[in-house]
């Protein structure tokens, strides 16, 4: 059952087939199983865990049919999550237990779900591989001399692995599509201002979108159900009626278009990604979709503009951890001063210092207008290419990332680890939904597909996604090198 | 040389809204450290801001009764600054889109010419804790009380000439501001504080020269010395050919002297940037106008119409609205005792002088406006004359019954009834021969001596006029 999706749990759990103590207590053994070897999970709430769930089985006899109910699932480390540790992959936060819970956190308890664990990530959501954490490397349940992606790394191996039905993640640049590519699962950054940012450690606030990273479109959408909807407690979300993204999912793709950029289909795309998209684009075609070629003109500069807005937001969110209140201080400091920069430079890792430094430097007099002020003038001009894009076609679908997940330590350098997010950044820089399917596999490595909607719907490209899914059994793919090292069938 | 001395305001004014700029935290003064500190004044990770928008209405309403531009588009900045009592590490404040743009307050000198100074702009920002220095021996102590609420930053064209001119500006700034009821402005307990820009040229020069920033004022009249002390050192620095520092200086008031701060803040590149988790504050004209109508009568409007309506002198009525529970109060007694010009005596000289004696604010009065309404009109009716009438108002401080139970307990009421003045009058006459033979002999003023004797021997109660004019029928 743990290999299930969602909804299968769900309506097993309906049936009385199965209860959610039953479920939770499955998971939990996979979780003592594999996370040695995966390190997918910071935290694992043994106890509480049951505990919800049995709540969940009790409330289930009272009548409750919440279709989340006692389904389990994991918080990347990102989400505050009331008594629990929240570490943000950091030794800044390795102390820190959050007070309160985080707004997705709170209506997925209300919703039923039972929370497993707190998910491994890079180090304050800044990583494409999930090696900047506090907490070591995540491995790629597919094969673990490799990356999951980054920086929701642990939430989307605990998901592929089966150690929980679903996670959740955070996507800045990339951060829920790429690791969804990677490790061979289903992942949406849902459009900015869908779901609340309160309680999510911010990263880049203006970028930051949390979002569901899950088996399948169906569940991702059901997910979503959940996590979505105005929040007063964070202004920059948006206040749109509740929708219920399962209702579109079977709507058929005849005369759907599809936008295809050729930018995404440029070099430095590995001829097996660029194969598998091309064929699920042929399928797409004989479900009736129009294909259409468009133009993202400057989808080239959105790296570079992404690592100054970036970077130079960052640079202010990461100024309250200075020691002060909560979290890592250094020992004996002898004056303010020296407590700032000890503090700072012993519990920041290097790629987080990086970003501070860059984001100081694009933000100081002088420099402000040449790097900041014109990062968001790309910005905009990125923006419009989209909307001039979405006049003539429904969906953009093109890779997610250039290839399958790399090495484990073999990218050293910055910039080659920057460009791991050709494909997915531009999305955030314009604020835009997208999901990550998977699409076909090499090298034993699954491969991703990205599907880009207009802002705020969601709901065409679930649509979108689950058709291709109805159709192909990509997604339901498992990470066979992890199932056999464990000994389970 | 002869020098001229340019000098540029910045108040700061904490706005009176109940919950914080950003947070549900309460704001009221002197509560314990760190009670009024929620979570997100904590800056507790994945926290966020919630704008309060009864700032922006009470931000709007000083714009409007300034005439100032309104920003239709407020927009919030971080500005970034490492200090263990700004738990963000950054001050949400506005940096080119502030939610009060150019206005102007006008100013009485002391010639009673009128002078216009012109307001650059006044912005939205949050305040930071404190640090506390004394009570930890060897540390620091933190109170996140005050971290968040909710300031207006006003900053002045650099058009004030001198202290005096300086002083005005901030009283009547004072004023509107406690008229429109969006601060206490209560200086002692830092809810109004100002910065002080201080240049000095040679006359008829229409460049700038180099100014010193005298930070955290917390007085009127630390401002004047402050500003007098200022320009006596950089006027000495350039009479000896030195050259002024831009700087960031304290002024000391046991020495009566400013000095420099550290100049490393001066130094500071605070890396201004648009607040992201905040959006625009849009405003539109109905906003506005839905304000402006809300607006009370303000200072210089009051007055003009205390001049035409009370029949008042310019002064009197200067002094009558220099406070907006003064001149409340003042219009209660003046309507209700029918004289508004013993009413405005009475305020302005025996309550005033009262309340300054004991340092009260009006709201502390023991004489509300009512009572000494009454106590007006007890004059008018010949119940009391004026003399026993400051008796009673005496007494009145202290107890706090009814203007008539205080006359008829201590028998104060005027003898009006012409058979006792008669008798009383007789009584003098019979006891001093001497003046009343003066009297006689056409020594009109002798009489006056006479009414007093009268006067005395009734302890004051008999109606002086009737005295008066019994005394003349009998000694004819």
């Amino acid at each position: 059952m743990i290999n299930s999706t969602v909804a299968e749990i769900s309506a097993a759990l309906a049936a009385g087939d199965i209860s959610s103590v039953e479920i939770t207590q499955a998971y939990l053994d996979r979780i003592a199983t594999l996370n040695g070897e995966l390190n997918a999970f910071i935290t694992v709430c043994e106890d509480s865990a049951l505990k919800q769930a049995k709540a969940a089985d009790e409330a289930r006899a009272n009548g409750n049919e919440s279709p989340l109910l006692g389904i389990p699932l994991a918080h990347k480390d990102i989400f505050c999550t009331k008594d629990i540790l929240t570490t943000c992959g950091s030794r800044m936060l390795h102390n820190f237990v959050s007070p309160y819970n985080a707004t997705v956190v709170e209506r997925f308890n209300d919703a039923g779900t039972v929370l497993l664990g707190k998910t491994n990530m890079d180090e304050f959501a800044m990583g494409s591989s999930n090696e900047t954490s506090f907490f070591g490397d995540v491995k790629n349940p597919w094969n673990t001399e490799y990356v999951p992606g980054g920086s929701s790394g642990g939430s989307a191996a605990a998901v592929a692995a089966d150690m929980c039905a679903m996670a959740t993640g955070t996507d800045t640049g990339g951060s829920i599509r790429q690791p969804a590519a990677f490790c061979g699962i289903t992942g949406m950054k849902p459009s900015y201002g869908r779901v609340s940012r309160w309680g999510m450690i911010a990263f880049a606030s203006s970028l930051d979108q949390a979002g569901p990273l899950a088996k399948s479109a169906e569940d991702a959408a059901l997910m979503l159900n959940v996590m979505s909807g105005l929040d007063k407690k964070d202004s920059t979300s948006i206040d749109r009626p509740a929708e219920d993204f399962t209702a579109s999912l079977n709507q058929p793709l005849k005369g759907v278009r599809i936008g295809v950029p050729k930018q995404h289909f440029a070099t430095g795309l590995s001829i097996e990604v660029e194969q598998a998209v091309r064929d699920a684009l042929a399928e797409y075609e004989k479900l009736g979709a129009v294909i259409k070629e468009v133009d993202l003109t400057n989808s080239h500069l959105s790296v570079s503009a992404y690592y100054v807005v970036a970077p130079a937001e960052a640079s202010a969110n990461l100024s309250r951890f200075d020691g002060v209140r909560y979290g890592y201080r250094c020992e004996d400091p002898v004056d303010l001063e020296d407590m700032y920069k000890r503090t700072r430079s012993e519990g920041f890792g290097e790629e987080v210092k990086r970003r501070i430094m860059i984001g100081t430097y694009a933000l100081s007099a002088g420099f402000y207008d040449a790097y900041y002020r014109k990062a968001q003038q790309i910005r905009r001009l990125i923006k419009d290419d989209f909307d001039r894009a979405f006049t003539d076609v429904d969906v953009i679908i093109g890779p997610t990332s250039p290839h399958t997940a790399f090495k484990l330590g073999s990218k050293s350098d910055p910039v080659s680890m920057y460009l791991e997010d050709i494909y997915t950044i531009a999305v955030n820089l314009a604020g835009l939904p997208a999901a990550s399917i998977p699409v076909g596999m090499a090298n034993g490595l699954p491969m991703g597909m990205q599907i880009i909607g207009k802002y705020f719907d969601e709901a065409k490209i679930l649509n979108v996604a689950h058709q291709f899914q109805q159709h192909t059994d990509w997604h339901k793919q498992k990470a066979t090198a992890i199932v056999a090292a464990s000994g389970e069938s | 040389m002869e020098w001229e001395t340019v000098i540029g305001l910045e108040v700061h004014v904490s706005l009176s809204t109940k919950s914080k700029l950003f947070s549900g935290s309460s704001t009221e003064f002197g509560a314990q450290p760190n009670t009024q500190a929620s979570i997100f004044d904590c800056a507790l990770p994945g926290t966020l801001p919630v704008f309060n928008e009864e700032a922006l209405r009470m931000a709007v309403r000083f714009g409007v009764a300034i005439g100032a531009e309104i920003g239709k588009r407020s927009v919030f900045d971080r500005k970034n600054y490492f200090y263990p009592d700004l738990p963000k590490g950054y001050q949400v404040t506005q940096l080119d889109f502030p939610t009060v743009g150019k206005g102007a307050l006008s100013i009485t000198l002391a010639d009673g010419s009128e002078k216009v100074i012109g307001i650059t702009r006044a912005h939205i920002e949050e305040n930071a804790g404190k640090s506390l220095h004394e009570e930890f021996s060897g540390m620091t102590g933190i109170d996140l009380n005050r971290a968040g609420e909710p300031l207006l930053e006003i900053v002045s064209e650099p058009e004030i000439t001198c202290a005096e001119e300086a002083v005005a500006y901030l009283k009547k700034l004072h004023t509107i501001i406690r008229y429109l009821d969006i601060s206490d402005a209560i200086m002692a307990q830092g809810s109004m504080r100002c910065d002080v820009n201080v240049s000095i040229r040679p006359r008829g020069e229409t460049e700038l020269g180099t100014r010193a920033e005298i930070k955290n004022i917390n007085s009127f009249r630390f401002v004047e010395k402050a500003i007098h002390s200022e320009v006596a050192r950089q006027r000495e620095i350039l009479e000896d050919g030195g050259r002024i520092i831009q700087e960031t200086r304290r002024y000391n008031a046991d020495k009566d002297e400013t000095t420099s701060m550290r100049s490393k803040e001066v130094a500071n590149d605070y890396r201004y940037f648009p607040e992201p988790d905040l959006l625009p504050v849009v405003i539109d004209d109905e906003y506005i106008a839905a304000v402006r109508a809300q607006l009370p009568e303000l200072p210089d409007a009051r007055e003009a119409r205390f001049i035409e309506e009370y029949s008042l002198s310019n002064y009197d009525a200067g002094v009558l609205v220099s406070s907006r529970e003064l001149a409340e109060y003042y219009e209660i007694v003046a309507r209700a005792s029918g004289d508004s010009k013993l009413a405005a005596n009475w305020v302005s000289q025996d309550l005033l002088g009262m309340l300054n004696k004991n340092n009260w604010e009006i709201a502390e009065s023991p004489i509300q406006a009512e009572r000494l309404a009454t106590l007006i009109i007890r004059i008018k009716d010949n119940t009391i004359s004026g003399k026993i009438a400051k008796t009673v108002f005496e007494t009145m401080i202290n107890d706090d019954s009814g203007v008539d139970a205080i006359i008829e307990s201590k028998g104060l009421k005027q003898v009006t009834d012409s058979g006792e003045i008669e008798a009383l009058v007789l009584e003098v006459i019979e006891k001093n021969p001497a003046q009343v033979q003066q009297y006689k002999d056409g020594k009109e003023q002798v009489i006056g001596f006479l009414v007093g004797q009268c006067m005395q021997l009734s302890k004051g109660k008999a109606n002086p006029a009737q005295v008066n004019e019994l005394l003349r029928e009998k000694m004819l």
